[in-house]
């Protein structure tokens, strides 16, 4: 077992509160911790820093078949944490106090252990915020720099236990032309190469040359397009919501209700798994089932849904490892045959999209997204870029995008880390092909 | 009654009150409960109890914050060394110079109202849940539904080394219902939501458990329901549609920090530009919106903002001519624009940023039956269900739960899936009717995203029924 101090103040918390269950009671514990900084740019100078030491733990009391849960924040001092957690344990005795049975709790009494540590190399603040600056001499840089270690653990009173610790560096970034168009970089990684940061910081530079051409204002209409691999990710972040959920097919509130009801598919170019096993989260879920891969989309038809223990309960399926939300957090799609080299060619004649925005149903039965262009979105005529875009909304059935309409998957696939940071930095990741679209529907 | 969380605060303060630096500390204590009824069916009930503080320090003119949930005094100790070392990290490379604020003598506790009535235990409230639940008639295609309540209570104390010392009681309740029904085919979904400070007669006056079963009446009524007819219309929006629109196409746009650029990579710019204040037209004579701390209940109601700027009423259009936008003290500095109390944090892990708060319409003067009698053709559009709008807050689409098409002045038929879709810039010069304060309803929304690293706020917003002429509207596939 690790011997960092998350590690063993976790040890220690969950050996304490065995001594103190009453006969019959069982608990679960999750974990989640980091120790991270944030820094966040504009105008290629630093807007906002901070440290961040965040300790959250919840513990879950169950009794019979009552069960009830509690996250509190943790100082990594044993005397105060165990005064919380003691406290924490009284009130939620009180609740399972006046709790029914719950009819869906499905224990999951397995003995199991699991421990996985990705040691990285985070740069020290100083050289980071010296090297981003330097990188950002005469351009307008706006971004966030998220590093540090990330903890997560599980632990029950029936004995499994896990341990995951991962350290790595995310910069998000975009290089702003006067005109207001930008070029969107990512780095991440679990070892910092400032050599390569430099590099990408080249390549952004030279793309934002394109970006200074004045832009194109598009009717609305059809238009032949190509979705890059990180606007792709924007429609299949949309439907990660509930659309796999096995909960949500089971009330009618998925998108993909009509896949599922076999009223509609998708094109058979279209492959799509929930694969824990080769990202960056830890091998098991909150309430401590090992994360499985699961194939959702197999050749356009849907195979497959997210099915957490509650679901198995209460509609009868085989729970698969998702969390309480059945979310993905590790989608890959399966590559295609076009060369990414040849997509320009390929395209000939319409929109090159590099990012989406801002997505939402605007018919969720028919599965009807809309959204916007953002980040260097060109116009391309003849398989030259001519010029970027003016920014556009798009409004189409995803049965279109990724089923009739949809021409060709690109052959390499490109890894999209997400860089989100609500309530504690994430581990999600994607791994996708960019798409060519027959047409995408423009609507404002 | 002080916790010992914040008496440990207050005697640390005391080690920094001589300090030659500014120092302040903000300890956000918070406790909530999510408590669920599904199909009859009690959900585990979970609770939150978080607790931190965010140190921000002053050095050279460099602003740098630690936040840590290890609140000891030598946890409060090393995040204060953290900010001061991230301060000194920054050595010319920061982006500006921070003014100090001026918080000396202040002293405040805010409360929400009704905060010392007592609140029902677990089990009562359970009961109330089920209850409502139970109200959810017995019909096949009503395949789903819920009744859940978030209680939220939190004290935050601001401290800092010139003597402020602001302390923040609120208690916020979320209530809501959900229906999803059913025909074999197809599904709809109609909700019912409230946000607001105070007691628990938020719950209890409202008439939950009849809106549970209005909310469960109106999801079947849309599953028999022709799709919203396309083409353009006058367009009467019910507050619980008309807190979304001001949301996204003025609130946002007129967030100091998305115009200054700092959103930039994330949330996004504005289409309001500095040189606007004071004379653009944002909208027609009848729009008049406010930022208002002070209206009783609602969500974001405070005395202070999260940096201690005192939080007083402001119009930010009036008439329709654009007069400030929402800045805190740091951005009013880097601007020179005025602005309003709105630097906000989500929690003790974020530091402060420009932030919407009580963002409200100001009434008219027309009744409810007055607003539809002036419609000849047009479409009664109630709670939000979908929303995209781009980067500069400009071109947005906006859907709705419920349509009602309104011909010659008479409310008519339900449709289902109603859409809009239009342009900030144009959309409030469209306002022809603004209902008065019997149409006006206390709002919020418990989840507004933004900043890097990633924040979402609670945001209040109270608005009246309002009609605009002449939207492209349309509806879903058959
Ligand atoms: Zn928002």
């Amino acid at each position: 077992m690790s011997n960092c101090r998350f590690a063993s103040a976790f040890k220690t918390l969950e050996h304490w509160l065995k001594y103190q269950l009453h006969a019959q009671e069982h608990f679960t514990l999750w974990y989640a911790a980091e120790d991270s900084q944030f820094v966040r740019f504009n105008q290629g100078k630093v807007r906002q820093a901070y440290p961040v030491l965040q300790i959250e733990l919840t513990v879950r009391l169950i009794l019979g078949e009552r069960h009830a849960s509690a996250r509190i924040n943790l100082s990594g001092e044993f005397e105060q944490d165990t005064a919380q957690l003691g406290q924490t344990l009284t009130q939620l005795r009180g609740i399972l106090d006046v709790l029914p049975a719950d009819p869906y709790l499905l224990l999951n009494t397995e003995l199991w252990t699991s421990e996985r540590q990705v040691p990285g190399r985070v740069p020290e603040l100083q050289q980071v915020i010296d090297s981003i600056c330097g990188l950002s001499q005469g351009l307008d840089m706006v971004g966030i720099y998220a590093a540090g270690t990330l903890y997560r653990g599980f632990a029950n009173s029936w004995g499994a236990r896990g341990w995951h610790e991962c350290a790595n560096a995310l910069f998000d970034w975009s290089l702003f032309d006067a005109s207001g168009e930008a070029v969107k970089s990512t780095y991440g990684s679990a070892d910092w190469d400032a050599q390569v940061l430099s590099d990408l910081f080249e390549k952004a530079r030279e793309q934002l040359h394109h970006l200074s051409t004045p832009r194109i204002s598009l009717k609305p209409g059809q238009y032949r397009a190509y979705l890059a691999p990180a606007a792709l990710d924007e429609v299949l972040s949309m439907l990660s919501y509930d659309a796999f959920s096995a909960k949500a097919f089971a009330n009618r509130q998925s998108a993909l209700q009509q896949l599922h009801l076999g009223q509609q598919q998708l094109s058979p170019l279209v492959n799509l798994r929930e694969q824990p096993s080769s990202g960056f989260e830890p091998g098991f879920g909150h309430d401590g089932a090992p994360r499985q891969d699961v194939d959702l989309i197999r050749a356009g038809q849907l195979v497959g849904q997210l099915v957490n223990s509650r679901s198995q309960a209460e509609y009868s399926l085989q729970a698969n490892g998702a969390d309480q939300q059945e979310m993905p957090h590790t989608l890959v799609m399966a590559p295609g045959e076009l060369a990414t080299a040849d997509v320009l060619r390929e395209l000939g004649t319409g929109l090159y999209i590099s990012n989406l925005w801002y997505l939402n149903y605007s018919d969720v039965g028919s599965a009807r997204l809309t959204g916007m262009t953002r980040f260097a979105t060109f116009w391309v005529e003849n398989g030259q870029i001519i010029a970027p875009i003016e920014t556009m909304r798009f409004d189409d059935s995803v049965y279109d995008m990724l089923g009739t309409h949809l021409l060709a998957l690109t052959r390499e696939q490109a890894l999209c880390i997400d860089s989100g940071t609500y309530e504690r930095r994430g581990l999600d990741s994607h791994v996708l092909p960019g798409a060519l679209l027959e047409h995408l529907t423009l609507t404002l | 009654m002080m916790s010992r969380a914040q008496s440990s605060l207050r005697r640390f303060m005391q080690t920094c009150a001589h300090w030659p630096d500014f120092v302040s500390l903000r300890l956000v204590e918070q406790q909530s409960r999510t408590l669920a009824v599904t199909r009859n069916v009690i959900e585990p009930p979970s609770l939150r109890n978080e607790c931190g503080v965010m140190v921000c320090v002053h050095v050279d003119g460099q602003q740098a914050f630690a936040a840590t949930s290890d609140i000891t005094l030598p946890g409060l100790q090393q995040a204060l060394e953290r900010a001061q070392q991230t301060a000194k990290a920054l050595r010319g490379n920061g982006l500006v110079q921070h003014p100090i604020a001026n918080n000396q003598g202040i002293r405040a506790h805010y409360r929400s109202p009704e905060l010392d009535l007592p609140l029902p235990d677990t089990a009562d409230w359970l009961a109330l849940l089920m209850e409502t639940s139970r109200q959810v008639p017995n019909d096949p295609r009503l395949v789903h539904w819920s009744a859940r309540l978030r209680v939220v209570q939190e004290q935050q104390l601001y401290l800092d080394n010139q003597g402020a010392e602001i302390l923040r009681s609120q208690q916020q309740l979320f209530p809501e219902i959900g229906v999803n029904a059913f025909d074999g085919q197809h599904s709809q979904r109609r909700t019912y939501q409230v946000a607001q400070q105070g007691s628990a007669n938020i719950v209890t006056h409202t008439g939950f458990l009849d809106e549970a079963r209005r909310v469960a009446d109106q999801a079947l009524q849309l599953l028999l329901a022709p799709n919203t007819p396309q083409g353009q219309r006058d367009v009467l929006l019910m507050p619980d549609q008309m807190i979304l629109q001001i949301h996204e196409s003025i609130g946002h746009p007129l967030e100091l920090d998305r115009i200054l650029g700092d959103e930039r990579n994330y949330a996004g710019t504005s289409f309001v530009t500095p040189d606007m204040f004071g004379h653009y037209r944002y909208g027609s004579d009848l729009l008049n919106v406010s930022f208002d701390p002070n209206v009783t209940g609602e969500l974001v109601s405070y005395s202070h903002d999260d940096e201690g700027l005192h939080a007083e009423k402001q119009l930010l259009i009036r008439q329709g001519i654009l007069q400030r936008p929402m800045g805190g003290a740091l951005s009013q500095a880097r601007s020179a624009l005025p602005g309003v109390a709105n630097s906000r944090a989500c929690n003790w892990n974020r530091a402060p940023i420009d932030r919407m708060a009580n963002l409200n319409i100001e009434p008219g003067d027309q009744s409810m039956s007055q607003l539809i009698g002036s419609i000849e053709h047009g479409i009664l559009m109630a709670t939000n269900r979908s929303w995209s709008i781009d980067d500069a807050r400009n071109k947005f689409q906006f859907g709705c739960e419920w349509g009602q098409l309104i011909k010659n002045g008479e409310l008519g038929a339900v449709v289902k899936n109603p859409n809009y879709r239009g342009i900030s810039s144009q959309f409030w010069r469209k306002l022809s009717a603004v209902g008065d304060a019997s149409t006006n309803a206390i709002m919020g929304t418990p989840n507004c995203g933004k900043g890097e690293p990633n924040q979402a706020v609670t945001v209040g917003h109270a608005s009246p029924a309002c009609v605009f002429s002449h939207l492209d509207v349309f509806g879903g596939q058959a």
